[in-house]
């Protein structure tokens, strides 16, 4: 494919995105259309630490349930607006990521993956715990007046369309800039060979923090969307592991390190769910881990740089700059060890 | 003349109860090569790991312009002017060429633009600009080491350490090699190469330290070193003559 049908397509799926809410009416292909513009832009998010600097984070939850949380409580308690609460609630889960970052750094590989489960299980049981945050049951948002200010809409859902869209666009102008600038280049350094990185000046520490606070904040960004949009937010829905499983898996499916690798996978994934969800009913409480686990073999098996990484095979870039498929996913830094 | 670029003052390097490096002491001044030699498991590539940062010495002194950097971090080491390559090659695979170099040179310039056009002045310095927009996992063995090469001479080194680039080349390869290090030192960058090929290194370096058990068994330009009856004893084999008259 090249650059300029690539362009083509991405303006084209963007003008889609914008005109789909006015065109489809029916309120269920309306939320689908919003649940896959959330789920792409977590996964973009994800993929700054987890595709680029092949940190693979499965722990994701914690900054997205830290966004949901921050802005609801701000808004409830204080009376700030949640437009407020979702910047504070970027600030507070980037401070909260070099807090983790620091040790979990130290480890590599599926070492690190590990200890991500293990900080998102940790928080998700402090928060089921703590009555001042709710609890294991959660708050229900005030429906106060619908608005801008209070970022709520009852009647219709079009505004939140409309925000996911412009989230996720700011999201890929952060992954785009980073790109573009020696943090990219650092990270793909870091992420093919991490002891050649630091012999040619590149502290590992520092630039997997910058990728790490990058993520989580606009996952957070993304958790006071939720929250707002939902309306009730519980651990449940907003701190769990399949939550984080998710967030990887999208990008994962999409292709890992690309940029619009995880909107693909959301896109997908989104689909998938949301048939099967129809298809068993309300009661497929579970029917989603058993699809995410088979996405994840049939990735790891058949296409390990998932499905962008079979578009750049069937339609290469002609020309020179072949920067390849991604050397991807699963296990970056196994080889290092 | 104060300092030498490189002092190593008893180096000492012990894994448990294996020592690696005992009491190494030699030095190196500004725009010097020096060859490190020695059979398979005297300790050069631990004296290579520890003046770039990558294992702490567990006793003596590095100084690099007579200050003491033992036990940075190998991120500070190339920050203070110190390069090194990797015996095993350390591309990275998914990025150009170019990249690969730019990552180098990103270390004085982080401008992307700026790090790109010294990237390919790198490049052409080396003979790798025909290569510059491959995948650097696609080269072969012998272009991958002149890449890291280039890539470390990007960070714009005082001193280059050189892990045996010339090993599994080809003749003409290793020729090309020797020849890209006589215009490293043309450069005035200071050299360690840690070498097995004796033709590459014998008419290149100013002087040449060998190593056997972790220890310095003979130091002295390369025609001594060639003809001293201990280190022929140790590593170079009754049938090696010293090459010339």
């Amino acid at each position: 494919m090249s650059r300029r049908t690539g362009l083509a397509v991405g303006l084209a799926s963007l003008l889609g995105a914008a005109l789909f809410p006015l065109l489809v009416t029916r309120p269920t292909w309306q939320n689908t259309a919003i649940l896959m513009l959330m789920t792409a832009q977590l996964g973009v998010a994800w993929n700054i630490l987890g595709g680029y600097a092949g940190q693979v984070s499965l722990g994701h939850a914690a900054f997205f349930g830290t966004g949901a949380y921050v802005s609801t409580l701000l808004s409830m308690r204080l009376g700030v607006s949640p437009w407020a609460g979702m910047l504070a609630g970027g600030a507070v889960a980037a401070a909260l990521s070099a807090v983790i970052g620091w040790p979990c750094f130290r480890l590599k590989g599926h070492y690190f993956a590990m200890a991500t489960i293990a900080v998102g299980e940790i928080v998700q049981a402090l928060v089921n715990g703590w009555e001042a945050l709710g609890g294991a049951v959660g708050f229900s948002l005030p429906f106060t007046e619908s608005g801008l200010w209070g970022f709520v809409w009852g009647r219709s859902k079009l505004p939140y369309h409309y925000i996911a869209l412009g989230l996720l666009l700011l999201t890929l102008s952060v992954n785009w800039l980073v790109t573009r600038s020696h943090v990219g280049y650092y990270l793909r350094a870091i992420k093919d060979e991490p002891d050649a990185a630091r012999s040619l000046g590149v502290s590992l520490g520092r630039y997997k923090q910058i990728a790490m606070m990058l993520s989580s904040a606009l996952a957070a960004m993304g958790g006071t969307l939720y929250a707002q949009k939902e309306l009730f937010i519980d651990p449940g829905s907003t701190l769990s592991t399949s939550l984080s499983i998710k967030m990887a898996l999208v990008a994962i499916l999409g292709g890992v390190g690309t940029l619009t690798g995880p909107i693909v996978g959301a896109v997908v994934l989104t689909a998938i769910e949301e048939a099967s969800r129809i298809g068993f009913g309300g009661t497929g409480r579970g029917t989603d881990l058993i699809v995410y686990g088979l996405l994840i073999v049939v990735i790891a098996v058949y296409q390990p740089s998932g499905i962008m990484g079979w578009v750049a095979r069937r339609w290469p870039v002609p020309g020179p700059a072949p920067t390849g498929p991604p050397a991807v996913g699963l296990a970056p830094e196994a080889k290092s060890s | 003349m104060n300092a030498p670029l490189l002092q190593v003052e008893r180096l000492t390097k012990r894994f448990g109860g294996l020592v690696a490096n005992e009491d190494v002491s030699f030095s190196l001044g500004a725009g010097e090569i020096l060859g490190l030699i020695g059979p398979n498991g005297a300790g050069k590539t631990t004296v290579f790991n520890s003046l770039a940062g990558f294992f702490p010495p567990t006793s003596g002194e590095i100084r690099l312009d007579g200050r003491p950097v033992a036990g940075l971090p190998p991120e500070r080491i190339a920050d203070l002017g110190v390069a090194r390559t990797f015996q095993i090659v350390r591309v990275f695979r998914s990025m150009t060429v170019l990249e690969n170099v730019m990552v180098g040179a990103m270390l004085r310039h982080k401008a992307v633009r700026t790090a790109r056009r010294l990237a390919e002045a790198a490049l052409a310095f080396t003979g790798l600009d025909r290569r510059s927009h491959e995948a650097a996992g696609r080269l072969t063995v012998a272009e991958q080491k002149r890449l890291e090469v280039t890539r470390a001479l990007a960070t714009e080194p005082r001193l280059l350490l050189l892990d045996e680039v010339m090993a599994g080349l080809t003749q003409a390869e290793v020729q090309e090699a020797v020849e890209m290090v006589t215009r490293i030192r043309a450069r005035g960058t200071a050299c360690v190469v840690v070498e097995h090929v004796m033709e590459g290194i014998m008419p290149i370096a100013d002087r040449m330290v060998v190593l056997e058990r972790g220890r310095v068994i003979a130091d002295g330009p390369p025609r001594a070193i060639a003809s001293d009856p201990v280190v022929i004893a140790a590593y170079l084999g009754e049938e090696y003559r010293a090459p010339g008259p």
